[in-house]
């Protein structure tokens, strides 16, 4: 398998008034040809900033720095925008949150669509309405014909998430970026959209980063997981090996929080975590972990803690304790 | 409960609330208010050259060398001090009655600004009146003081003050009244939309279910919290009046003769244009300083109170 | 959409019935017209006769019904003065007014438009502040001292353009800048307003993020969403300034209906006063309600339903 992407030491500032914003900090990871990573983690924790980094669709104030940031061979580092808008769409597309406002308003759905193949390929007008065509029907819009000439706020949340799916098509990308696509739909939707996600990936071959907060998805959806906490990679590797081999605390608390039907008691407690995410102003000293974290030392605070090899190969997490003790933590837990 | 720390989950561009302490260091709302308001150029500068105006027209008597009405043909159409036959005597020189420019331009601030200021206030009134109407009690008042605004800025004002005034006779309290019943469609609309903005806040229903009366309420609660936006409009609203008065003299339909307005100066001036430009550029500057002045001081207060309602 | 278009012209024809009660009555109501027309030098007998022969002895409302029945088949009265139909003499200068309208605009339109979509894409830089600038200035400066600098600099002592009559295009520019210039501001900070808020809409995130060129997000993407209440506020701009023309026209000499509303204010010649205050006043009510129209066909959303 081709590694399409690679990050490694991506870090982002935004300087604000009180000082510099980390936001993201010395994340790293890689994207193979027909790989879905998902980046995990709750709201604030970067993992947006990461994807709009990729992109290069940072606000203007903010810094971008990385020890490699590549797509196919190409560093996106120091591309000109002019280069980064003929990638943009082409070779790696990205989908948003927020279907209702993502389309613009004035224009139908099949200019919109239309215009990326004319922008990207020169393609003529018939040429780019066939393609929208058939892509409006890949992702199971019916009478897709008649639908190029409607305006996005005639259609539903789901169809118009489909509709930028289909755009995000339509120049056949490498690499496909989708943050928190199902989050604003219902939740019946939500299933059929990711579904629809997972066959187009297998279908084009693509590589899909998909960004979640929510385990429930990545278990159905991931080859490789990424879990992010205040900025940082704090636990990464496959899918079997982050569910059934939660090693870092905070992934633990995660997994805890989700009941499993059969196996957790009606009338339990479920599983959560105290404290507040930290403020990323200013320098970082230690785990960003370490208040909320049950195991912590004083030593957690004060050290700068790297990324560390689990069991298995692949398997990484951002720990001071070693991986026996994570695994007996956690089996002290769930024994209690 | 603890405000949120770190960036939200959207990402671009956004900024975090500072961490408690940082809260507590800050100065109050007050002290920030005031920095905002002597730090802002606009207001600074615009109501530095406002005052000086009106204390220029206050003590236009100890001021103004000469009489502003007092003809001398002896001494006509002086040129001001900076050209080769100008003089010191007659610091913006003369028109061609032999009038002191210097006295006649400072006593002519003082129509500017009383005609300003009272039609301000006139139609101020009328203005406000129809717009708290309109956005407290909403419904059908509302779509009359519409039909009212849209009638009215149908109406071409400068043709239809000319029109009047020139039948029942220029002077200058007909020349206020008249412009007083004319422009008040700006402080309807906004204070329209503001008392709009603030009447279904809580505390509006508060007064409410305490029992207080519809005037109470208007007046207590809401009338404070839009007050802002009133001074806004007020001064913006006073420096239309000003020019509109300025445009009625050139066209002859304002103040009288031998009155120094600016705009009557200018009027009086323009058949010199081709010899003695600043006839016509000495009052006109003056106007310009004015009305720069007090849109300055509206732009730079609804800078610092309101700046969503930028337009 | 169409019912829409049909409950707004009902508004219109009130409003526009509602200013032709209001111009008759501040006309005939603020003085005596018969006096007026009689002039100073009258007897009694003399204003008698004339407020016989002209009608103005009958009540007031039967007065102003005459007008209005013939008023709206076009017949505006004869005038005092010029001893012609006023609708011929009224619509044979309003072209005129027009073309000095539209110019005005059109200026208006080329200078702050482009400023407006410079100023929100450098915002709090020098291009940002220039153009600001030049609205406070702008908004300041009275329009005949404006029109009266232009023609010492530019016909005077450069004698670049004409300085009255309407021979050729060249007589409209500088009437056209001293007509347009106010109205810049206005929609410069509106299109600068307009433009600011919808760069930092979601869709214009996703067009970048679909590659478009930065031209085509400006000016396809971004444009024509924040020109919609440009297009309003144009409208009831140019109605202002059809109203504000009497200035400039007077001015330059520019034999337009602002010019033969100050002739006939100075003749008291009431049935032209009239009928000018409503013709502009309709062309404004007109003018809305095409701007509400082309608003709602703008925006898809009211357009499609």
């Amino acid at each position: 398998m081709e590694t399409i992407l690679e990050v490694d030491g991506l870090t982002v500032d935004i300087p604000v008034a009180a000082g510099v914003l980390h936001p993201v900090r010395d994340v790293s990871f890689s994207v193979q040809r027909g790989e879905t990573l998902c980046i995990v983690g709750e709201s604030g924790c970067g993992k947006s900033l990461t994807s709009l980094a990729i992109m290069g669709l940072l606000p203007k104030k903010a810094r971008r720095i990385a020890r490699t940031l590549s797509f196919e061979g190409t560093a996106l580092l120091g591309l000109s925008e002019r280069r980064m808008g003929d990638l943009r769409g082409n070779s790696m597309a990205m989908i948003f949150q927020e279907p209702m406002t993502s389309l613009n308003p004035s224009y139908t759905i099949g200019n919109q669509l239309e215009e990326m193949l004319k922008r990207h390929r020169k393609a003529s007008t018939r040429e780019a309405r066939e393609r929208a065509i058939f892509l409006l029907e890949k992702v199971g819009i019916t009478s897709a014909a008649s639908r190029l000439t409607q305006y996005p706020h005639q259609l539903s949340g789901g169809l118009r998430q489909r509709v930028m799916i289909a755009m995000t098509l339509m120049c056949d990308p490498d690499l496909l970026i989708a943050d928190e696509p199902t989050t604003a739909l219902d939740v019946t939707i939500q299933a059929q959209i990711l579904l629809l996600l997972a066959e187009l990936q297998r279908e084009f071959n693509m590589g899909l980063i998909l960004i979640t907060h929510d385990l429930g998805i990545v278990a159905r959806v991931a080859d490789r997981v990424a879990v992010m906490y205040a900025g940082q990679i704090v636990e990464s590797g496959s899918v079997k090996q982050i569910f059934e081999n939660p090693t870092h605390p905070y992934t633990q608390g995660l997994l805890e929080c989700i009941p499993i039907p059969g196996k957790t008691p009606p009338g339990a407690h479920l599983g959560s975590i105290p404290g507040i995410v930290p403020a990323l102003i200013g320098d970082q000293k230690g785990c960003s972990f370490a208040d909320r974290c049950k195991y912590a030392n004083p030593e957690c605070a004060e050290l700068r803690i790297d990324l560390r090899a689990a069991h298995d190969a692949g398997h990484v997490y951002r720990c001071v304790l070693t991986a026996d003790q994570c695994a007996q933590n956690r089996h002290g837990e769930s024994a209690a | 409960m603890t405000p949120p720390n770190g960036p939200s989950a959207a990402g671009t561009g956004a900024v975090p609330s500072l961490p408690i302490a940082d809260q507590i260091l800050e100065p109050s709302p007050a002290r920030q208010l005031r920095r905002r308001v002597f730090g802002h150029a606009g207001i600074t500068i615009g109501a530095g050259v406002l005052i000086f105006i009106i204390v220029v027209a206050l003590l236009a008597p100890v001021l103004a060398p000469f009489d502003p009405l007092d003809q001398d043909l002896t001494r006509r159409i002086i040129p001001p001090v900076w050209h080769e036959t100008g003089s010191w005597t007659h610091v913006l020189g003369t028109d061609q009655f032999g009038r002191d420019y210097l006295s006649r331009l400072i006593y002519g601030a003082r129509i500017s600004l009383l005609i300003g200021f009272v039609a301000m206030l006139i139609s101020g009134v009328i203005g406000t009146t129809l717009g708290v109407a309109a956005g407290y009690f909403g419904g059908r008042v509302d779509m009359v003081v519409n039909f009212i605004i849209t009638t009215r800025l149908s109406l071409p004002v400068i043709l239809v003050a000319l029109a009047v005034v020139s039948i029942i006779g220029n002077s200058l309290w007909i020349v206020i009244w008249v412009l007083g019943f004319l422009i008040w469609d700006r402080f309807a609309v906004v204070m329209r939309s503001s008392v709009q903005q603030v009447r279904d806040l809580d505390y509006v229903a508060a007064a409410k279910a305490l029992g207080c009366s519809t005037t109470r309420i208007i007046l207590s609660e809401i009338m404070p919290n839009i007050v802002n936006n009133l001074i806004v409009v007020a001064t913006l609203e006073m420096a239309h009046a000003i020019l509109l008065e300025a445009a009625l003299s050139y066209l002859g339909l304002g103040v009288q003769p031998p009155a120094p307005s600016w705009g009557l100066m200018i009027s009086e001036g323009k058949g010199m244009i081709f010899f003695d430009p600043w006839l016509i550029g000495i009052p006109g500057a003056a106007l310009f300083a004015m009305v720069l002045a007090i849109n300055l001081l509206g732009d730079g207060l609804r800078d610092v109170t309101a700046p969503e309602n930028r337009n | 959409m169409l019912n829409y278009a049909l409950k707004r012209l009902g508004v219109a024809i009130l409003v526009a019935t509602t200013v032709s009660i209001v111009t008759f009555s501040l006309l005939h109501l603020t003085g005596d017209p018969a006096m007026a027309l009689a002039g100073a030098a009258a007897t009694e007998d003399d204003i008698e006769n004339i407020r016989r022969v002209y009608g103005y002895d009958r009540p007031f409302l039967v007065q102003y019904a005459d007008w209005l029945i013939k008023a709206v088949q076009g017949d505006f009265g004869r005038s005092h003065y010029l001893k012609t139909e006023v609708a011929d003499v009224v619509f044979d200068r309003l072209p005129t007014t027009m073309i000095l309208g539209a110019s005005a605009i059109t200026f208006a339109f080329i200078l702050s438009i482009p400023l407006g979509v410079l100023a929100a894409i450098k915002p709090n830089t020098i291009f940002d502040r220039l153009a600001l600038t030049l609205a406070v200035v702008g908004q300041a400066l009275p329009s005949f001292w404006f029109a009266l600098i232009m023609i010492f600099w530019l016909g005077i002592e450069w004698r670049l353009l004409p300085i009255s009559g309407t021979e050729s295009w060249q007589n409209f520019i500088m009437p056209a800048v001293a007509l347009g210039y106010y109205v810049t501001p206005a929609i410069m900070r509106l299109t600068r307003a307009g433009m600011l808020e919808v760069l930092a809409s979601d869709y214009i995130r996703t067009a970048r993020a679909k590659g478009i060129r930065p031209g085509a997000i400006l000016f396809k993407h971004a444009l024509r969403n924040a020109i919609i209440p440009v297009v309003a506020l144009s409208a009831v701009q140019f109605g202002f300034m059809l109203g504000g023309s009497i200035v400039i026209e007077t001015i330059f000499a520019i034999n337009g209906l602002g010019f033969l509303a100050w002739e006939s204010i100075q003749r008291a010649d009431l049935p032209m006063m009239q009928a000018i205050v409503l013709v502009l006043a309709c062309f404004y009510i007109v003018l809305t309600y095409l701007a509400d129209m082309l608003n709602a066909f703008l925006d898809p959303r009211i357009r499609v339903v």
